[in-house]
């Protein structure tokens, strides 16, 4: 857990204006992306942006990492691979990440984005990361 | 043919940069478009920054300005007639861009045939043969894309987008 880097990544100017939530219950963390006008991309559909989900994928798998060990930086994102599966409506989104692997300097993140039915997911994401996990953490751990 | 689609992009791609508020909420800019490519842009801004320390554009950013120029590509390669849903959209960041920098992205269309376009993008901060990103992406018409391009030629004739 980095609860300072994820309050550092929360309070980013352009986190904190996309308006993005984070709710944590044990280990277990949800994104919310309340719905705001600012994230519609085609206001005749209307659906929110292809880039507003898939940037919120990406706060959600950062968010994912800084809460599941110590790291000493944010993750930088390396590649992302996202999948829109419906269009996402005018409405919140809500996002989980799966942890495929966390090594010691990337980690393979997928992220799922739902609205109404967590079965019905509107996008994911794939994605690996670059991370700095804090010293104290890997100094027993194999070189 | 070539000028009758440059002609009708000309009128209408403004109004889907214009008329998409997270565009607008980003502050991204149409460069221009023909029918094979699309060049926009993203201002630097304090407001867009993801990482305060070292005062670079969020990636969340370049995700978006690649998805629309891509987007504005499939449209283009379609003739401009429907608004393409992204299917997929791949990015390598290969680099932070540079604090104050604008970030442009250039898309060209590769192949637009049937329903689907394949699109590939670079990002650069001012040198395009060193780029900050690079993207691959797939492109659909959809039922909905099409019901929402009349609402679009619609709205454009009656002068309006509601």
């Amino acid at each position: 857990m980095s609860r300072e880097l994820i309050e550092t990544l929360m309070a980013a100017p352009y986190v904190a204006r996309f308006g993005v939530r984070l709710d944590q219950r044990g280990n277990e963390l949800t994104g919310v992306l309340p719905f705001a006008d600012h994230l519609v991309g085609n206001p005749l559909i209307p659906a929110l942006h292809g880039g507003a989900v898939g940037a919120f994928l990406e706060i959600v798998a950062s968010a994912s990492l800084l809460a599941s060990q110590p790291l000493d930086r944010l993750p930088k994102p390396i590649d992302v691979a996202i999948d829109y599966l419906r269009p996402a409506r005018a409405q919140d989104v809500y996002a989980r990440a799966i942890l495929a692997r966390s090594g010691r300097r990337v980690a393979n993140v997928r992220v799922e984005a739902w609205q109404n039915r967590i079965d019905a997911p509107v996008a994911t994401l794939h994605g690996h990361f670059l991370i700095t996990p804090a010293r104290s953490e890997t100094t027993d751990a194999p070189a | 043919m070539t000028d009758d689609i440059q002609s009708r992009l000309d009128s209408i791609a403004p109004l889907i940069v214009t008329g998409s508020p997270h565009a607008v909420a980003l502050g991204l800019s149409l460069v221009s478009l023909t029918p094979g490519e699309a060049v926009m842009q993203a201002r630097y801004d304090d407001s867009l920054v993801g990482d305060p320390d070292a005062g670079t554009l969020h990636g969340g950013v370049i995700t978006a300005l690649l998805d629309h120029a891509c987007g504005m590509a499939a449209f283009a390669g379609f003739g401009a007639r429907d608004t393409p849903a992204t299917l997929d959209l791949r990015i390598d960041y290969l680099r932070p861009a540079k604090p104050g920098l604008d970030v442009t992205a250039q898309a060209r269309s590769l192949k637009s045939h049937g329903l689907v376009a394949f699109v590939r993008a670079t990002a650069h901060d001012g040198d395009p043969d060193d780029p900050v990103a690079i993207a691959q992406a797939a492109f659909m018409i959809t039922k909905a894309s099409k019901a929402a391009q009349e609402r679009a030629r619609r709205a454009y004739t009656e002068g309006r987008m509601s």
